[in-house]
């Protein structure tokens, strides 16, 4: 028998009942899932933008909104608004920097704002030291862009020093 | 190795072997970490993706199993190459499709895969053929170990692994099972068992990743949530579920058989003779008829054909595969010629 939609075989023999009363249909496997699920909803999760954006807005009143949106961490430069555009974060120390409006979008997103999970053997990261290498490379880049070379070379002898320290300690083997 | 080398095998997740394989394919688990003297690739120019890829391969070479890993460089890989890569799943399209520098680091049995410069300094990857989830944690968190022996991650007390989107941070893992679920497509149960997985926080995806359409009633079944459970719980909760869906889809298997076994012999058989005489096939048609013969030898209504052979044409049948293998450049349509002389070639009708 063949698909009464379609001109594939048959396989479902649907017997519905309607207003005007029986009705007997004959469907290929496709168009009998079309058939009973004509709606299908999205499988997807929620992007994390639209979750923030939902958030901000029951949180925040338009001005404070304005005053969080121009917020720029200190370390690599990102706004809070460049962050909820793209749902990517720019350093590690956003984390720590924004962390007052992170806090309840890892409640919503995870249920929880706590890492349980593995650690790495070698313990809690120096958080200074490494932001600082972070710092120095965008300020580097910055001396760079306005050809201010004296202080371009004097921020990389910066970096070398410190990555020079860190090749010698015992916590990073070179 | 080259890569050249690997179009004429199916690589590790497509065995076909390993713990419940006639539904389960494979298993696998990622890890987000980052370098914590980096900013996020976000903020990175090309200097910074350039020392974070090199003090990756530089470090890794330190380290007497790592340093066994073949590095590719996806940035100056012809495209052809990088679909391919994505086709054989050891890289993301999203890795294959961006720009700057960027790598992937991966083993000989194509277990391992390390993305590095992708939406995080690194993206580690281990797939098992079969459900072995057990068996794909112990193998990539001794990679992880090894690797954070030789590079400092990003890490918060509180937050655990600093990933770059929110949504991975904490644990940095996605664990996910390939299931191959044709009777719950044909009996139009999926859409429920989906909404069932939805509902405890679990996400199902296509073969190819998110956004990606089920081809060949193939689905990813993976945790949705990074942070506030152990690893060892994310595991279990993705490990607990799939027995429950393996469940499912072999009572609908079993219904198929006993409501008219002929018909479904019939569809079988259909779909085996049209992959073998067919003269021009697109790939989501090659798709939906390997499933159901995959389907069809599980149930042993086809019995001149073995699964590792149907997975290898999967894959082979791949758009950026075929071009690999023909070694040359097709259009869609040549495409299409080519990949039912290559199916009519390796299902020769045997009997006559």
């Amino acid at each position: 028998m063949k698909c009464q939609k379609c001109n594939k075989s048959a396989t479902f023999h649907i017997t519905d009942l309607t207003g005007d009363g029986v009705l007997a249909l004959h469907l290929c496997s496709d168009c009998a899932k079309h058939y009973l699920q004509p709606e299908t909803e999205s499988i997807e999760a929620p992007e994390i933008t639209g979750v923030l954006s939902q958030q901000l807005k029951l949180e925040q009143t338009a001005e404070d909104l304005q005053t969080l949106d121009a917020r720029e961490c200190p370390i690599c430069g990102i706004s809070f608004y460049e962050f909820r555009q793209a749902g990517r974060l720019g350093c590690p120390h956003d984390y720590v920097f924004f962390g007052d409006e992170l806090e309840p979008l890892l409640v919503s997103v995870h249920g929880s704002n706590e890492h349980t999970g593995k650690h790495p053997v070698r313990g809690a990261y120096d958080a200074q030291s490494q932001t600082e290498l972070i710092r120095l490379r965008s300020e580097m880049k910055q001396a760079v862009s306005r050809e201010d070379y004296e202080k371009a070379q004097s921020i990389r002898d910066q970096i070398r020093a410190i990555e020079g320290h860190r090749r010698q300690s015992p916590n990073e083997p070179s | 190795m080259h890569i050249d080398d690997l179009a004429s095998r199916s690589g590790e997740w497509l065995r076909g072997v390993g713990p419940q394989s006639d539904i389960v394919m494979s298993s696998r688990i990622r890890l987000a970490r980052n370098l914590a003297d980096f900013p996020f690739i976000r903020r990175c120019n090309d200097i910074d993706r350039a020392n974070i890829d090199s003090t990756v391969r530089e470090r890794l070479s330190k380290d007497e199993i790592l340093k066994d890993l073949t590095f590719i460089d996806v940035a100056t890989l012809a495209n052809l190459d990088r679909q391919f890569l994505v086709e054989r799943q050891l890289i993301s399209r999203e890795h294959a499709n961006s720009d700057g520098a960027r790598a992937v680091a991966i083993d000989g049995e194509e277990q391992c895969s390390l993305m590095v410069n992708e939406e995080d300094h690194l993206r580690i990857q281990v797939m098992k053929s079969g459900f072995d989830l057990d068996g794909a944690w112990d193998h990539i968190n001794d990679l992880d170990d090894r690797i954070e022996s030789q590079l400092t991650y990003a890490f918060h007390e509180k937050m655990g692994y600093l990933t770059a989107c929110p949504t991975n941070v904490g644990t940095g893992m996605r664990v996910s099972v390939l299931v191959h679920l044709p009777a719950l497509v044909i009996t139009n149960q999926i859409e429920r068992v989906f909404r069932s997985l939805q509902k405890i926080n679990l996400a199902v995806r296509g073969l190819y990743g998110e956004g990606t359409q089920a081809m060949g009633d193939f689905y990813q079944i993976s945790n949705q949530i990074t942070l506030g459970k152990s690893e060892k719980d994310l595991i279990n909760q993705v490990g607990e579920v799939v027995p429950v869906v393996i469940d499912y889809e072999r009572k609908a298997r079993k219904f198929l058989i006993e409501e008219d076994q002929n018909e479904l012999f019939d569809q079988v058989s259909r779909a085996y003779g049209m992959l073998q005489t067919a003269r021009r096939i697109s790939s989501e048609e090659t798709m939906y008829l390997l499933s159901r013969v995959r389907m069809g030898i599980n149930l042993g209504l086809i019995g001149d054909l073995q699964i590792p052979k149907i997975n290898e044409l999967f894959i082979q049948t791949q758009p950026a595969h075929l071009q690999k293998i023909r070694q040359a450049p097709l259009s869609t349509d040549e495409r299409n010629v080519e990949r039912a002389n290559f199916l009519h070639q390796h299902l020769k009708v045997s009997d006559n």
